[in-house]
């Protein structure tokens, strides 16, 4: 908050601060609390699922973290540095990244711009007005991450013409670019094959183990295979956190997803 | 980088094809149809069509690369190209010697161009925080305040009748305002900018534009300042402005608050729009077709027995009537005809581009 405390915060960001900390997050949408004092500690290379019907809050508390919004109350901290007035770039360059749950790519582009302009975002060459050469440093970082989703055979293709499980192989793929500290991942298998599925957990899992994230899924296996912890959200609040066997286990959370008594 | 490195080294592609076997024939046609143009056309058609071509299709570049890369219809342009054009007035050499300091062009054009982009980032500034018909009100209330600001102020802007004998440095011993020598100049200065737009449109500050301009809240999220980049492109548009209205100046010998009135002030949104924006070419063909309507249609209405003053109603007309076919303007126009011609099973399907 205040400005002295900065630096500290700066230097215990490689000591032992968590890689994210939210106290006391609210968001309100006029009278609508979209998020109510929310508070959740992931540690550096911890991986978490947040689980939660519809309107639970969930891409809402992404979008208060990576500052698409600012929250209205609370703070938000990121490797011990108080991130909660910042703009969205800040962030962004602080080693934080999301994909989004609608796919938010630049159409008009190939697969490869596409993953260099998330690649020029994170760095000093943002506003080059040279064009990218052969051996340019960021262009072969760029064609790195998209063999690491497996798009090498798409790269040139604009993404228009791409299907709907490359999109979202793509969107994993900018959210790499740079130097991730941590991740928020976005429904990334929602609306995914079976055979894309496993290739996305099997991208989530060969992630190297200081790179921790959060992932708002759905289909149940998918969260339990690639998280370690679980935080169940409902009506924009905290309803449980706990490890995948536990929460699975909880009565409440079974009467809560079979309930099905807000859709 | 932990995620990059287990993938080795890149491969590369064998792209060894000279630079000369990219450019498509058309261009090599035009190119050459441009430099031998003085061997053959009158002074008047250098002077007035092609050197006036040159110019207004500069200026309307710097609004097609705001518009058409960035999103961002901003109508300050001519104001900015006019700003250049006092800088040089005020500084240089005119007619008015009670106000012009009379220093060299070497440091008169490299003030005309500061002071230009800085214009152009606090305009910039002020409008990036608005979109669409925000952004062009804000620009024309710019535009507005800059003309009869300089209506009024005699002290510098000399007022109402502005700077004439603004002229041409004698660089080389050559007289810049002869015509051919002036389509030269033009020519040179249009090209560049020309291809400056179109190789910036491929590099990362051209990219991050267009990101800007399709989704600005991916932008941010994957590191953007948008807002930032925003000024930029209205800096980088005020200095392709600013050369077009140095030119522009020392064509006339003049420059005027009637330079950036209501009046050119739109009509660089009509070149940009009857042209194309989607495309830097664009606002040269626009700028052709408009300097053509504007010298001869006051032939073609006395041939026709109208008043020859109602030129602006045929420019009207044909801007309606291009708009109306093609909301793309010429280059629309353009694509739709060749997308026909792919489609003829005789011919290979055609590589699009951009």
């Amino acid at each position: 908050m205040n400005a002295p405390a900065t630096v500290a915060d700066r230097l215990s960001a490689t000591g032992t601060a968590n890689a994210l900390e939210l106290r006391g997050v609210s968001k309100l949408f006029g009278a609508l609390a979209a998020l109510s004092d929310i508070s959740i500690t992931v540690r550096p290379g911890e991986r978490r699922a947040v689980l939660g019907s519809n309107g639970a809050g969930k891409t809402t508390l992404f979008n208060c973290i990576t500052g698409d919004f600012l929250p209205t109350g609370g703070s938000i901290r990121f490797f011990g540095e108080d991130i909660s007035e910042f703009p969205a770039h800040e962030r962004i360059r602080r080693g934080l990244r999301r994909t989004y749950q609608i796919s938010l790519l630049f159409t008009g582009l190939t697969v490869l711009d596409n993953v260099y302009l998330a690649c020029c975002g994170v760095s000093r060459g943002r506003f080059s007005f040279i064009r990218p050469r052969r051996n340019d440093a960021l262009m072969a970082s760029a064609e790195d991450l998209v063999r690491v989703v497996h798009l090498e055979d798409a790269k040139d293709t604009p993404v228009s013409v791409l299907s709907y499980g490359q999109q979202r192989q793509l969107e994993i793929a900018m959210a790499l670019s740079g130097a991730p500290r941590f991740i928020l991942f976005d429904e990334p298998a929602a609306g995914l094959s079976p055979t894309e599925r496993g290739e996305l957990v099997e991208i989530l899992t060969g992630l190297p183990s200081h790179m921790g994230y959060i992932i708002i899924e759905h289909d149940m296996d998918v969260a339990l295979r690639v998280a370690e912890s679980v935080t169940m959200m409902h009506n924009g609040r905290i309803f449980k956190e706990g490890k995948p066997a536990e929460i699975e286990e909880d009565p409440e959370v079974q009467a809560l997803y079979l309930g099905g008594d807000d859709g | 980088m932990a995620v990059i490195d287990e993938s080795g080294v890149s491969d590369t592609e064998g792209r060894k094809t000279g630079w000369a076997e990219q450019i498509p024939v058309q261009y090599w046609v035009v190119a050459i149809l441009l430099l031998i143009m003085p061997a053959f056309a009158s002074d008047f058609t250098l002077y007035q069509i092609f050197g006036w071509s040159f110019i207004l299709g500069m200026i309307a570049l710097s609004l097609m690369f705001l518009a058409g890369y960035g999103g961002m219809v901003s109508l300050v342009q001519m104001t900015i190209a006019a700003l250049a054009g006092y800088m040089i007035a005020i500084f240089g050499d005119s007619a008015i010697t009670d106000i012009s300091q009379g220093w060299p062009w070497y440091v008169t054009i490299p003030i005309a161009l500061i002071v230009a982009m800085l214009f152009g980032s606090v305009v910039g500034w002020l409008s990036v925080r608005t979109e669409g018909i925000y952004t062009i009100m804000i620009t024309l209330a710019i535009a507005s305040a800059f003309f009869y600001f300089t209506r009024q102020n005699y002290v510098v802007f000399n007022g109402f009748s502005g700077f004439n004998g603004v002229l041409p440095p004698n660089l080389f011993g050559v007289d810049w305002r002869g015509s051919k020598a002036f389509y030269y100049l033009t020519l040179f200065w249009a090209v560049a900018a020309y291809l400056i737009v179109l190789y910036l449109s491929r590099a990362p500050f051209g990219l991050a534009l267009q990101g800007v301009r399709d989704n600005p809240r991916r932008m941010a999220a994957l590191g953007f300042n948008v807002n930032a980049h925003r000024v930029a492109a209205y800096a980088f548009a005020a200095v392709i402005a600013a050369i077009g209205g140095i030119l522009l100046t020392w064509q006339s010998a003049q420059v005027s608050p009637g330079t950036a009135g209501v009046g050119p002030v739109i009509d660089i949104l009509i070149i940009a729009v009857i042209g194309g924006m989607r495309h830097p070419i664009g606002p040269f063909i626009g700028a052709f077709i408009y300097v053509l309507l504007k010298t001869f249609s006051i032939d073609v209405l006395t041939s026709l027995g109208l008043g020859g003053e109602r030129f602006q109603l045929l420019i009207g007309i044909s801007f309606l009537v291009i708009v109306f076919w093609s909301p793309d303007g010429i280059l629309g126009l353009w694509d739709k005809w060749r997308q026909r011609s792919d489609k003829d099973p005789l011919r290979d399907a055609g590589e699009s581009n951009l």
